[in-house]
């Protein structure tokens, strides 16, 4: 596969690093010349000076033939027009964009750039994971293919406390996928008891968590 | 028409200006508070007296350009100093708010006619100069 990669800060080099050690081919593009020149001193021809917004520094790195175009930089635009370009005029089949201010992702959405990474949501889902008191944490989405992933606590006195997994009154397009008890996890089968004080991971199609939330909930109230 | 005009730099202030001395309603959003000073200039009373509005504010949060009146604008002016700021702003104010005319200030020629192509209205300063330079050197009847 032809990678390339745009911005060499810590997350443009190490990624650049990575994929040439798993045996990619890779272009990485830095705009600032002080960072370019350490940066070249590993990893060679490999990396590219240049302002890779500019349609002829992506020509130059061969974006005509990428498989794949990663824009890592500190600027949220040049993520944005970069992977832009990318898609719409040189017909990249796949992009990757960071998102620096979590503010922004709306404006990547809004111009088709997909997927966008936030570092900041990414590590606000991590800390939700661990803090387990918002009830509900959604552990991925994919949104092209219309599916979520979402991790429950089963709270004491709830429906579906002490039922089994058949027996949980779950809407159409919604599965039990994985039970997490006392630190161990494991794959439910139709007969298996969920406990109070269980988490359990379901997959479902988007806009279905407050139909699946009061089953975990006591009283069925939703999460607070 | 209601215009509103990001970016307070040379180019942005004086079409304020002149919007705001034709008659219409013109709002100013620009992220440095002294780039009132390129407003207050050469007006003989204040940039707010004169009728005009002023907001400071980032272009990309879409708090201030709903401050500074986005959702009633006719026209939307992209003049900031940097062409991608401009480039993403003025798609902002073309696909979320609908903006019936938008105008973007784009120094760079190979893309400004690329984006050109997609429907925005790019405006090209360089591409201007080249030709102008082009013309005045080259051309034997001028």
């Amino acid at each position: 596969m032809y990678v390339i990669v745009v911005g060499a800060g810590k997350v443009g080099w190490n990624l650049a690093r990575e994929l040439l050690g798993k045996g990619h081919e890779v272009t990485l593009i830095e705009s600032e010349r002080r960072r370019y020149l350490i940066v070249e001193q590993e990893l060679e021809h490999a990396v590219q000076y240049g302002d890779a917004t500019e349609l002829w520094v992506l020509e130059r790195a061969g974006i005509q033939r990428a498989d794949l175009v990663i824009a890592v930089t500190g600027d949220d635009e040049d993520n944005m027009l970069i992977c832009q370009v990318a898609k719409e005029k040189y017909l990249c089949q796949r992009i990757v964009a960071r998102v620096n201010n979590p503010r922004n992702l709306q404006h990547f959405k809004l111009l088709g750039i997909r997927p966008a990474v936030s570092a900041t949501d990414l590590i606000l889902r991590l800390i939700e994971h661990e803090v387990p008191q918002y009830g509900l944490v959604q552990l991925l989405a994919l949104e092209g293919e219309r599916l979520e992933i979402i991790e429950l606590e089963v709270v004491d006195g709830a429906p579906a406390a002490g039922c089994r997994v058949e027996d949980i009154e779950l809407p159409d397009g919604s599965l039990i996928i994985s039970v997490l008890r006392g630190g161990k996890g494991f794959v439910p089968k139709s007969d298996t008891v969920i406990e109070a004080g269980d988490e359990v991971l379901l997959i479902l199609d988007p806009g279905l968590e407050s139909a699946i939330t009061p089953q975990f909930t006591r009283n069925g109230a939703g999460p607070g | 028409m209601f215009i509103l005009v990001v970016g307070a730099g040379r180019v942005g202030s004086a079409v304020a200006k002149r919007a705001l001395e034709a008659g219409h309603e013109v709002s100013v959003l620009d992220e440095d508070p002294l780039s009132h000073e390129q407003l207050d200039k050469d007006l003989p009373e204040s940039w707010e007296d004169a009728g005009g509005r002023f907001t400071v504010g980032t272009a990309l949060e879409v708090d201030a350009l709903l401050e500074a009146g986005i959702e009633q604008a006719d026209v939307f002016i992209a003049s900031t100093n940097g062409d991608n700021t401009n480039l993403v702003i003025a798609q902002i104010a073309q696909r979320r708010f609908d903006v019936p005319r938008v105008v973007v200030r784009v120094l760079d020629p190979a893309r400004a006619a690329w984006y050109a192509e997609q429907g925005l209205h790019t405006i090209c300063p360089t591409q201007h100069a080249i030709d102008l330079v082009e013309r005045a050197a080259l051309d034997p009847a001028a």
